[in-house]
């Protein structure tokens, strides 16, 4: 009887032992296999093309889901402790137009646009899917109350949207990115999408 | 391009090619008013801080073709000698500069925090006093912004009395 119960242990520690031993460069490592997004959305739905612009950097940095602005193609938190604010503008003296004008400034690097702020809070995009943004969007308590057709205008008109295809300079004199598709086709994109219904992909 | 502004009171006109030309350098080199420093040029120092209608502006990042017709106040036209700013008149009390360079921004900032939050707490002065100060000075601005605070109350309640 113990016989056997050592038996069995042994066999349990072999095997143990090579799991690990067939295993340890695999969760020593941290590989995994990527899975390309880029892949998955590079297609030329309307609603794909819309996306790769709404997911760009250019308009999710001013859609943050903690009230603090990012800044920079890798988005990083805005420098000087720069935030919200009680009206998305910023703190009381020192706001966001303390430093952005109505227009992009070449000399100093500083972006700017008419009616430069932050998204409201609830208009959140950082950290969702291109469905969780989309169904943002459409939503009236999370896109200010807009109807799909006001939706439609704001995302096509709107100055500082349109911003993203002119970002300017930066601090270093280097022109920002712009969003991966063009701002004519990014346009047809999204009204087209609106003119289809505004049907969002199941992934 | 002509530009027409009020500088610390004065109506100014100014001729300039290039619209883009930061404010910073009309008031230094065209009007000569020195006060106002050139830190940064990337509105992250605030060393160039002056007010634009009563707003703090970061005057490196602001072209001049966007203050036509407005009204620009520099730290010589916060106050004088004689008549010093409250925010002045603290800075004096406390002894808060040291190389000095920065500090007419701060003053500007913290003049600008004052039209608005008349009694600033410390959460206050973190939020909207972010300029740079290599000398550190910080300890002794935010006792002198809290002084500050203090004389414009104490001004304010005299003047109505």
């Amino acid at each position: 009887m113990k016989k056997r119960k050592n038996r069995y242990a042994f066999y349990l520690v072999l095997a143990v032992g090579f799991f690990v031993v067939a295993n340890y460069g695999r969760y020593n490592t941290l590989e995994y296999i990527p899975i390309s997004v880029t892949e998955a959305t590079n297609t030329d739905t309307s609603f794909d093309k819309m996306m790769r612009v709404l997911t760009h950097e250019r308009c999710v940095n001013c859609h943050p889901n903690d009230n603090i602005p990012k800044q920079g193609d890798n988005s990083h938190p805005h420098y000087f402790g720069m935030a919200r604010g009680k009206t998305n503008m910023g703190f009381d003296a020192t706001k966001c137009n303390t430093c952005h004008q109505s227009e992009n400034d070449a000399y100093s690097g500083v972006p700017g646009a008419p009616e430069w702020s932050l998204a409201p809070a609830a208009m959140y995009w950082e950290g969702l899917t291109r469905i969780e943004i989309a169904e943002s969007i459409l939503d009236p308590k999370r896109n200010g109350g807009r109807t799909s057709e006001e939706t439609m205008h704001h995302l096509t008109e709107h100055e500082l949207v349109l911003w993203a295809w002119d970002p300017g300079v930066d601090a270093n004199g280097v022109l920002r990115e712009k969003p991966p598709v063009s701002k004519e086709d990014y346009i047809k994109a999204v009204k087209q999408w609106f003119a289809e219904g505004h049907r969002i992909p199941s992934e | 391009m002509t530009i027409s502004l009020i500088v610390n009171g004065a109506p100014q006109t100014v001729e300039i090619t290039d619209g883009n030309t930061p404010l910073l350098w009309v008031v230094r080199d065209l009007l000569n008013l020195k006060g106002t420093k050139f830190g940064c040029g990337k509105a992250a120092c605030g060393a160039c801080t002056l007010h634009v209608d009563g707003e703090a502006i970061r005057s490196c990042s602001y072209p001049i073709k966007l203050a036509e017709g407005k009204t620009i106040t520099t730290i010589e036209g916060l106050g004088n000698e004689q008549d010093p700013h409250p925010v002045q008149q603290a800075w004096i009390e406390e002894i808060v500069p040291q190389c000095g360079y920065c500090q007419p921004g701060f003053m500007m900032a913290t003049a600008a925090l004052l039209n608005i939050i008349p009694e600033p707490t410390d959460a206050d002065i973190d939020q909207n006093i972010i300029n740079v100060c290599r000398c550190a000075t910080y300890y002794r601005m935010r006792k002198a912004i809290h002084r500050a605070a203090a004389i414009q109350k104490e001004t304010t309640a005299k003047t109505k009395e």
